[in-house]
């Protein structure tokens, strides 16, 4: 066992594209994808995650080889008296800058498209993070914001139409809170006293999970919330059913 | 140069003479070898709270809410063991906050720059013996204020170690103590920051040229420099963060700002304000606490190789680089914060910029060992894996450096899993590698080589068993600092995973016993180390071990850099640098 270490240092690059292969199988992986853009994302990540991987093993390669060849305990020839190699550091250095570089260019057009690019569309919904709830404000038939026929929701559920871009507007009434959508590769702070706006297109119908992704206090783990993808059809059933709850109609105006 | 050197030696023993108690020795002690052990000490103890907090963290992922057995109390769970949701906050809070500001930057700067920076340069001491002391004592402050604040009514800070407003701003008592005593901290940095500066730029030995410093030296050199620039800020934003809580300025507080229960009157602030000053401060933070990790892991493998250190230049021109782009690269911990996302595109180039000089330092390592003579004591064995890790942990940046895949995985186990593979994966894997590498100059013994490989191999194993699936757990968007995960139908298949990891992490900490003993064991038991064990050409082995008050017992002069080893010049395979060369030796005996 002179070769004890090598063996050690050999389980790294093993160990490491094992469990990325395998995770699959035990479906730990990005989580489903229902959104336009999020195609864009994925790829990225799988393209970086095969670049770097790819980095991975070959350096990881080279220092499993260099601690077998170079071992002291085996190895007859001499140590080579060596400071260093000019050629060599201007190739290790041109390489990995143009990588980087290629990687830098490459996505700037996936984030401009994802937060620079807003639609020329009125809010479809506000969303405001609250300690430790997320509410929601439709605009109601005259499409504006803030006027008395809002459509206030308070149970954490929020009902928007697939297969159309849409924009949300987003802030916070207390702390931060982060408004992230696994399935749909949205993640956006909310902070008191700014307003944003996020958009993105739903590809397919269903429920999915709101996390907040902010720590925001002891009931930060509670601040769940579902968001539920429907025809335009069945959204504009929904938005005038909610306008009927009564209960729901009242605490608009409590809220002032 | 040599008459200040002489004339310091002079005062010192003046000073020596009359006050050699107890107390001037080895509490109040003026010695820079003393000053660095006390940081050794304070710190492997906090590295122990901390482990136990990180411990706490784990079981409720592993079973959340059930009550934990022995330990519960200890971490501050509830009565029964439970841990609540305010408790899981504050866990992973004081964790962050006690490794980082207890553990990693102080056993770095504070426990081997002290160590070392004057015995590798020559000096007899520090440049300034008393700001020196004063370092050390002004971290006492930061442990009483901190460690105190977990017994304050609502119990320690729980606003996450960034601190971010409004959030902090409308939290407990511990907040307040919390700032208080990061600002401590940042005064015992700054006071050793400038002592390291002068000492290294103004004693050095004789012929000691800036290039012929150790890495070790030169990644000190350019922390304390980080250090000395960066920390002004954060001291200034954690006092307004306190004038925001107490005195009721609003600089991070939007208007009408109400939260936990409670309105504040001011306003017109911003929060994104305190993100911005405090990443200022804390990216270049995230060198301090891996440059000088950096530089003892180059000293380490050229001196286990036998062999130069590959490109000694370049690599000094990296970590100079890191420095550098270090101050603009801040932004990419906000790309979802809500700045612009103009900035966060220059933030971004930036950042993959900063990649480079890694690279470059990663490849300089594997050319250091290539056709080299390994030889696999404890040290080198940490330092190998070392380069390993920070392999991963490098190259998993680079998904969070570009923007859009940033957006999904901000803020989950990715990042976790990221910042544990340099800081655990890699820096404290160094620390036990320089501690291994350095203690026989320190206490005179060495450690027991063979538990020490035991104590590397179990701890090697059980790292990545603990950290590695934090990738897979990130890639599925699973949250930090959430106490229930699994309440989320997209994260409850995780649970089964996040259990094997808290297994493997307590038995990480468990198995560190080995490296206790094996420590304070040695002290006692372990075989006198002569002056030079590995033998090293760092100019600290010549000294004797460990060297007495003012180092060394002659007058170094420095012929040539610290890695000539198995230069054709000598017959051994080393070559001091105190060494005359041949030719000079010839010339003396004549």
């Amino acid at each position: 066992m002179k070769h004890f270490w090598t063996f050690l240092f050999l389980l790294v690059p093993i160990g490491g594209v094992a469990t990325f292969m395998v995770a699959p199988y035990f479906n730990i992986w990005l989580p489903k994808d229902v959104s336009e853009h999020g195609q864009t994302i994925d790829n990225l990540f799988m393209f970086i995650l095969y670049l770097t991987g790819a980095v991975f093993i070959a350096t990881q390669f080279v220092l499993i080889y260099c601690s077998w060849k170079y071992n002291g305990e085996t190895s007859k020839e001499p140590v080579s008296f060596s400071h260093g190699s000019h050629a060599l550091e201007i190739v290790w250095t041109i390489l990995p800058a143009v990588t980087l570089l290629f990687i830098a260019i490459y996505q700037m057009e996936a984030w401009a498209d994802i937060k620079m690019r807003p639609p020329d569309l009125k809010p479809i919904v506000e969303v405001t993070g609250r300690q430790f709830n997320w509410d929601f404000r439709y605009p109601g038939p005259d499409n504006e914001l803030y006027t008395e026929d809002d459509i206030v929701r308070t149970d954490g559920k929020l009902y928007l139409p697939y297969d159309e871009t849409v924009v949300l507007r987003i802030t916070s009434a207390d702390v931060l809170h982060s408004f992230f959508l696994p399935n749909l590769r949205i993640k956006q702070d909310v902070v008191p006293g700014m307003e944003q706006i996020m958009w993105f297109k739903a590809t397919e119908k269903g429920e999915f999970d709101i996390v907040c992704a902010e720590l925001c206090g002891w009931g930060h783990y509670k601040m769940k919330g579902r968001v539920y993808f429907v025809d335009r059809d069945e959204f504009e059933a929904k938005l005038e059913e909610m306008r009927q709850d009564k209960e729901y109609h009242a605490s608009r105006h409590r809220r002032g | 140069m040599s008459t200040v050197t002489v004339d310091a030696h002079s005062d010192d023993h003046a000073e020596h003479a009359h006050a050699s108690g107890f107390l001037r020795t080895y509490v109040f002690s003026l010695d820079h070898k003393v000053i660095g052990l006390q940081f050794l000490f304070s710190t492997l103890i906090w590295f122990f709270i901390g482990g136990m907090l990180a411990l706490g963290i784990r079981w409720q992922l592993a079973y959340p809410w059930a009550p934990m057995p022995i330990l519960g109390n200890l971490v501050g769970a509830a009565e029964g063991g439970q841990i609540a949701p305010e408790n899981y906050t504050m866990l992973v809070t004081m964790h962050a906050t006690v490794m980082i500001f207890f553990v990693i930057i102080p056993v770095l700067a504070g426990a081997f720059g002290n160590f070392l920076i004057p015995l590798m340069i020559g000096a007899d001491d520090m440049a300034v013996p008393t700001l020196n002391m004063l370092s050390y004592w002004f971290m006492w402050p930061a442990f009483l204020l901190i460690g105190g604040s977990f017994f304050v009514e609502g119990g320690a800070a729980q606003g996450g170690w960034t601190a971010y407003p409004p959030l902090s701003v409308f939290a407990s008592q511990g907040q307040t103590l919390w700032l208080l005593g990061v600002t401590f901290v940042g005064i015992s940095s700054m006071m050793g920051s400038i002592n390291y500066m002068t000492t290294i730029i103004q004693m050095r030995a004789p012929g000691m040229t800036m290039f012929r410093l150790p890495m070790t030296i030169w990644a000190m050199f350019i922390t304390a420099i980080l250090q000395a620039f960066a920390l002004p800020v954060l001291t200034a934003a954690g006092f307004m963060q306190v004038a925001d809580r107490l005195l009721g300025t609003g600089f991070f507080l939007s208007d009408g700002a109400t939260a936990n229960n409670m309105a504040m009157a001011s306003g017109g602030g911003q929060p994104l304000l305190w993100q911005h000053l405090f990443w200022f401060y804390s990216h270049p933070a995230v060198y301090i606490m891996i440059l000088p990790a950096m530089g003892m892991v180059s000293d380490i493998l050229s001196c286990f190789a036998r062999k130069p250190l590959f490109g000694y230049k370049p690599m000094v021109y990296s970590i100079s680089g890191i420095a550098g782009l270090g101050f603009i690269v801040w932004g990419h911990h906000m790309f979802v914060s809500g700045m612009n996302p103009m900035l966060g595109m220059s933030f971004m180039v930036a950042t993959m910029m900063i990649a480079l000089p890694s690279a470059i330092k990663t490849f300089n390592w594997l050319g250091t060992l290539w056709g080299g003579k390994i030889e696999y004591t404890t040290p080198m064995l940490f330092a190998i894996s070392f380069v390993s890790m920070f392999i991963i942990g490098g190259l998993s940046g680079i998904f969070m450096a570009a923007t859009p895949t940033d957006i999904f995985i901000h803020d989950t186990y990715f990042i976790v899993a990221h910042f544990h593979y340099v800081l655990f994966s890699g820096t404290a894997m160094a620390v036990f590698g320089a501690i291994y590498f350095w203690y026989p100059k320190m206490f005179g013994r060495m450690m027991n080589d063979s538990w020490g490989k035991v104590h590397f191999f179990l701890t090697f194993i059980l790292l990545n068993c603990v950290f590695y699936p934090m990738h897979i757990l990130g890639m599925q968007g699973f949250p930090r600092r959430l106490a229930d995960p699994y309440q989320y139908e997209t994260f409850q298949n995780l649970l089964p995973l996040n259990q094997f990891m808290s297994v493997c992490a307590f038995l990480l900490v468990g198995i560190q016993i080995i490296f206790v003993i094996n420590f304070f064991g040695s002290m006692f038991f372990g075989p006198k180390a002569g002056r030079n064990p590995w033998r090293s050409n760092g100019l600290e082995w010549q000294a004797p071990s460990p060297p007495g008050h003012g180092n060394f017992d002659f007058q170094p002069i420095i012929y040539r850099g610290p890695y000539e080893y198995s230069s054709p010049e000598v017959e051994e395979d080393y070559y001091p640098q105190t060494q005359p060369p041949p030719e000079k030796a010839e010339e003396s005996s004549v």
